[in-house]
């Protein structure tokens, strides 16, 4: 039997006025207004800048495609999130005990329409997103050959600990934590490691694709200007992982000459002695050319996984 | 569920009344899942096997190590020990003396035991040929796959002294009885793995 | 390395693995932090023991609740474990995020070693010490009072799981005094965790803390199964069980099929380094991809663990909360099936940039997509349960409503990580690390908070304070949205994970709003243990020992609060959904029973605490190499199990006068108690006692 005494109507008074200001579709409206007024003043503090070095900033036509494949799946998902996101504090508001004039009905829990509803549509969303997905895996698999009149340059990718070492066989060239490629031509890069399980990723460009031991995997991309961007291994491998960035510089063709050049001028040859030093587990302070290669360097490194590890 | 509707066709539990039945049957239902979870790890190791066959690195292959005649003896006797379990589990289900359900008991026990000899033989014959799990991947996967069934033989093995030692101590009570045909269940199991494993690991490996 | 001691003894250990000693040769920060928190573990543990001790507790924690084979009294246990390791794997949060915010173009004050080491346990304890035991804890509690059952099918065995658990447990908190801990993160990817990149002790400890804990998962899961199949009361079909049960038993099938790939890959790779196999190593054929496979399909039916439970529990909170009948039954059973079984098709998400064919990838990448499906089915009948309904706002319905907006957040950015061109850009970044989290935090620590507050007072027989859960809620959405959101950004910038040190200006405001986000979470960890305290100094206040203070519909709320040991004087008998409901809408719920009988219930057993010692025991010999102390904890586990086989005298009877005295000294507090309506159930006038609309 309900009894109207004090406590339960100086409770239920406390009650209510705790609701009002402690409501969650109020209250964490008004956080997260919070969040956003207090982040808006670090965003001048140069807070965006972050995203000009990432997926929001594609330098090549694979980035690029992943950029808009990210924006049509976002407005896409925006459709998705909206109705919860609206539905969910309007309807906790609205049915609020101690609201007069409410429908209450309790034992209501199963209606045809409203099931179709709550399926179908999401279903249909799926299978549509199921298409694109599928389409565009197919276009951006990184074993894909990008179609161009120029024939790709080839640049097979070692990772160490911790830093990458790039050979460009075809150049008779190598250099560590720099990449180098003419822009507008095709790169097709194959890739091992020399230690354990690393990952390869260009925000801007293009990624990511893992290099193990004993394997050869492949990466094809390209850049559609010039620019130095950001390179960096994304599975931890160690004291280094951190360090382990590089650089890829993208460059007029005639541009990218002259660094080939440049480095079979270092009169640096990557010889035995260079190579063991390279296997010693260090982080390099400055990008280092080599003027020569042996032959086959990279199918030597992969050979290596079928005798007794050192 | 009615006494009957829930009675679990086997042994006749000591106390045949609905309480009795319907704590065998859930003892014996949970026995089962988790026979299913071993047998998980018994195909992913399958699958590993699967997997890393070629990885032989130039060292010994299926062919070279696998002698059919030891694997076919193995699987022999390891039948013959799932038909003496059989036959003490109806010992035991039609309260045949103690020493009858021993005695089968005991046959299975030393079969197993022989089947352990011989498969231990068999690991120190390829790894004085060189083929330790040491050597390659293939070997590795060999070693992990074989060797657990013969842990889970070794197993039952202990489990099958237990039982006979509660045998004599407890006479047939209702737990005696609930454990035995646990046990049997595990060593049915046993017996359809290995010859999963003689089918998939042995003959697979000669005929190549 | 360091130099042996005294090998035959202590295997490998030297005086160099005690963080005091390496902290004395090297007093940086980092070594002191490390040498720290070593000396929490030893003071902390000391300071335990003594308090015990000098309150002359320890019969009674021996006799009530170590070797006790009680359901309810191992649920609690489990969640004291969860609240405890949680703690320390918050502090290890703040902790990298402390560093990552002051490491930008400087070397902060953690070295890389010791943050490798710190992103390494939070990961495996927040998975296998704070969420798997706190599910396990709420569904052992909850599930068998649901289906109007005594305990579980296998109350031995669900001690075993318990201590088993500890003991794991009992082994991460070792390795902070003796040794160190792996810096492989919490899924060990070789070969960095082979011997020839990572021959220290670290990854040993997390292989076997992780198997152990993995074999106690495994067997809770089996008991869950069987106890929800076999022993629910009479006329508890499966469409009449409580959703929560319903979670639970797809959870059990999921710990069944997917804790042994996970035990097959921790084998596999310890067999690699202790043995010399060549399962994962980078020659004589190994091949880490495998190792990739197991893991992750272990790792991926392993997240639907984590949340399936959590969904229950807002299944549960949602319905009474806004005083109505959950929304589309049929559906969320149907939807929580299609959870489970989809969860074994998608685990190559995980590693689309492993190099297979763009074919699989995307087979995987709309599998993953799929399961968003049921999710999503699932909120829409939530949003549905409140509607036309009286919706009441207390703490378990705060993180509800905070639940699924968030977590459909996260959800999206589960979408985008789905298209494998995508997740090319962001795998391995903090958007990674944002998605998961954002899953997991509203996901599954609010869906346990909001159980917590839900049963805590069928557990104890008192409510806890509302006004620092309010407080705690507010802090963890806060706390939640600063530290997360902006590593989104991060993410989308390129900063990958578990960087001890970053490069680049840009990150610096988003990583000092995340670490501003982290000291918010760590205040919302503290406004529970506030909580707590409060609540329990409160505690005659909030009496309900009626039972029911949430007038809720589930048969646990149809007996006392603390319940008593036996939970039913007389197993029940349903013929509806939310049986308790009926009673009450049929106006007699708490009708006496005509006769008392004597109730059978499982003995104490110390099987499970000894078995939880010596498994740690082998453990800790396997880590160290000495061997002499792991053979001989395996032979004293086999000898426990071997022994206790031997055991006949199981149960304890309780005498039916017992039953009766205690049923009628509750019904003396029903008779007492003041039935209350829903609008002052927050307040000290709530005994309990629900008062039901005519």
């Amino acid at each position: 039997m309900p009894e109207c005494s004090l406590i339960d109507r100086l409770s239920a008074r406390v009650r209510r006025r705790s609701f009002r200001k402690r409501s969650p579709s109020l209250g964490s409206t008004r956080r997260r207004l919070a969040t956003a007024i207090a982040a808006t003043p670090l965003a001048f503090v140069g807070g965006c800048d972050v995203l000009r070095l990432g997926v929001a900033n594609p330098a090549g036509p694979v980035a690029e495609a992943q950029w808009h494949l990210l924006l049509i799946v976002g407005a896409v998902l925006f459709f998705v999130a909206a109705p919860v996101l609206i539905l969910t504090p309007i309807i906790a508001w609205h049915y609020r005990l101690g609201k007069k004039g409410n429908v209450y009905r309790p034992t209501w829990t199963f209606s045809w329409p409203l099931e179709g509803l709550i399926w179908i549509p999401p279903t249909g969303i799926v299978v549509g997103l199921g298409f694109v997905l599928w389409h565009y895996t197919i276009a951006l698999d990184p074993y894909r050959p990008l179609p161009s009149t120029q024939p790709a340059l080839e640049v097979q990718a070692v990772a160490l600990d911790w830093k990458w070492l790039f050979i460009y066989p075809d150049q008779g060239a190598a250099a560590v934590n720099q990449m180098a490629i003419p822009v507008g031509r095709p790169v097709h890069v194959s890739l091992t490691s020399g230690t354990v399980m690393q990952s390869l990723l260009i925000p801007q460009l293009a990624g990511q694709i893992y290099a193990m031991a004993g394997m050869t995997t492949q990466l094809n991309f390209a850049a559609n200007r010039p620019g130095t961007f950001r390179g960096q291994n994304t599975q931890f491998n160690g004291l280094g992982f951190q360090n382990q960035k590089f650089e890829v510089l993208a460059m007029p063709p005639d541009a990218f000459e002259a660094w080939v050049a440049r480095a079979r001028a270092t009169a640096r040859p990557l010889d035995p002695a260079a190579l063991d030093g390279l296997m010693q587990k260090s982080v390099p302070p400055e990008p280092i050319l080599y003027s020569s290669v042996p032959p086959d360097l990279f199918q030597t490194f992969i050979a290596r996984t079928q005798e007794p590890s050192r | 569920m009615s006494a009957t509707e829930g009675a679990h066709p086997g042994l006749n539990i000591a106390h045949p009344h609905a309480q009795a039945q319907e704590e065998t049957e859930t003892a014996l239902f949970g026995f089962w899942v988790f026979l299913m979870s071993d047998a998980v790890i018994f195909a992913l190791l399958f699958a590993t096997y699967g997997v890393m066959l070629p990885a032989t690195v130039g060292g010994p292959t299926p062919a070279t190590v696998y002698e059919i005649g030891p694997a076919f003896l193995e699987t022999l006797i390891l039948l013959t020990s799932s038909f003496t379990f059989g036959l003490a589990s109806i010992a035991m289900k039609h309260d045949a003396p103690c020493r009858r359900i021993l005695g089968w008991m005991g046959a299975t026990l030393v079969l197993g035991l022989a089947f352990l000899a011989l498969e231990v033989r068999d690991f120190i014959t390829m790894f004085a040929q060189g083929a330790t799990p040491m050597r390659s991947g293939y070997l590795s996967s060999f070693f992990a796959l074989v060797p657990l069934h013969g842990l889970h033989v070794a197993a039952g093995c202990l489990w099958l002294v237990v039982m006979m030692a509660q045998v004599v101590v407890f006479g047939l009570d209702g737990r005696v009885r609930i454990n035995t045909l646990r046990l049997g269940l595990f060593w049915h199991f046993l017996d359809i793995i290995w010859i999963a494993l003689f089918s998939v690991v042995y003959l697979q490996g000669l005929i190549r | 390395m360091t130099e042996p001691l005294w090998p035959a003894l202590l295997g490998r250990f030297g005086w160099q693995d005690l963080p005091f000693v390496r902290a004395w040769a090297d007093p940086s920060l980092s070594e002191i932090i490390g040498a720290g928190a070593g000396a929490l573990v030893v003071v902390g543990g000391l300071a335990v023991v003594v308090l015990i001790t000098w309150l002359g507790r320890w019969g009674y924690l021996w006799r009530e609740w170590f070797t006790s084979l009680d359901h309810k009294r191992i649920g609690i246990l489990y969640v004291v474990i969860a609240f405890t390791m949680l703690s320390r794997a918050l502090v290890e949060a703040v902790l990298m995020r402390m560093q990552q915010a002051a490491a930008i173009n400087a070397p902060g004050f953690i070295a890389p070693d010791h943050f490798a080491q710190l992103f390494t346990t939070h990961g495996s304890i927040m998975i296998f010490f704070m969420a798997m035991p706190f599910l396990t804890g709420a569904i052992n509690y909850v599930m068998p009072l649901q289906i109007g059952a005594r305990d579980v099918a296998f109350p031995l065995l669900n001690a075993v799981s318990l201590w088993l658990t500890a003991g794991a447990a009992g082994l991460m908190m070792v390795s902070l005094v003796i040794g160190r801990f792996s810096t492989g993160g919490w899924t060990g990817y070789p070969p960095y965790t082979e011997l020839a990149f990572s021959p220290d002790v670290g990854p040993d400890y997390w292989i076997w803390a992780v198997t152990l804990g993995s074999i106690g998962t495994t067997l809770s899961g089996l008991n869950f199964a069987v106890t929800i199949y076999k022993l629910r009361c009479p006329g508890m079909t499966l469409m009449r069980m409580p959703m929560f049960v319903w979670t639970s038993l797809c959870t059990s099938i999921l710990m069944i099929f997917a804790m042994p790939p996970l035990t097959v890959a921790t084998a596999l790779l310890a067999l690699d380094r202790y043995l010399g196999f060549h399962f994962f190593t980078n020659d004589l054929g190994g091949n880490m991809m495998n190792y990739a496979n197991l893991i992750w399909l272990f790792g991926h039916p392993e997240v639907y663990i984590l949340i399936l439970p959590a969904f229950g529990v807002y299944s549960e909170v949602i319905a009474t909360f806004s005083s109505k009948e959950l929304y589309g039954y049929t559906s969320l059973v149907i939807a929580t099936m299609a959870i489970a079984v989809l969860s074994f098709t998608v685990w190559v998400h995980h590693f689309f940039t492993m190099g297979q064919s763009a074919n699989i990838n995307a087979v995987f990448g709309i599998a993953t997509m799929t399961i968003g499906l049921p999710t999503g089915v699932k909120i829409y009948d939530w949003i549905w349960t409140m509607f036309r309904g009286r919706v009441r706002f207390s703490v378990s319905m705060l993180y509800s409503l905070a639940f699924m907006m968030t977590f459909v957040l996260g959800g999206l950015t589960g979408i985008i990580l789905a298209f494998p061109p995508l997740d090319y850009l962001v795998h391995n970044t903090l958007f990674l690390v944002a998605h998961f989290h954002n899953m997991l935090i509203p996901g599954l620590l609010y869906g346990m908070l909001a159980g917590y507050h839900y049963w805590f007072p069928k557990a104890f027989g008192f409510r806890l304070d509302e006004k620092w859960g309010r407080i705690s809620f507010g802090c963890w959405v806060v706390g939640f949205y600063l530290a997360f959101m902006p590593l989104y950004v991060l993410g989308a910038g390129g900063m990958t994970r578990r960087s001890q040190a970053v490069f680049e200006p840009a990150f610096r405001p988003w990583l000092y709003v995340a670490g501003v986000g982290a000291l918010v979470l760590l205040s919302a960890l503290a406004s529970l243990f506030v909580q707590l305290w409060v609540s329990i100094r409160n505690r005659e206040a909030n009496r309900v020992p009626v039972g029911d203070p949430w007038n809720a519909g589930g048969l646990e709320w149809s007996i006392a609060a603390p319940p008593p040991e036996y939970n039913f004087a007389v197993i029940p008998t349903v013929n509806d959904r939310d049986p308790f409901h009926g009673d009450k809408a049929d106006g007699d719920p708490y009708a006496p029973p005509k006769r008392y009988e004597a109730i059978a219930m499982p003995a104490n057993s110390m099987t499970g605490p000894a078995l939880g010692v010596l498994g740690a025991v082998t453990a800790f010999g396997l880590v160290w190499h000495m061997w002499w102390l792991a053979g001989f904890g395996l032979a004293a586990g086999i000898a426990t199990i071997v022994a206790r086989s031997f055991v006949r005298d199981l149960h304890r009877t309780i005498p039916a006068a017992e039953v009766a005295r205690i049923d009628r000294h509750w019904r003396r507090d029903i008779r007492k108690a003041k039935p209350v309506g829903r609008a002052v159930e927050g307040t000290p006038a709530n005994r309990g006692l629900a008062e039901v609309e005519a």
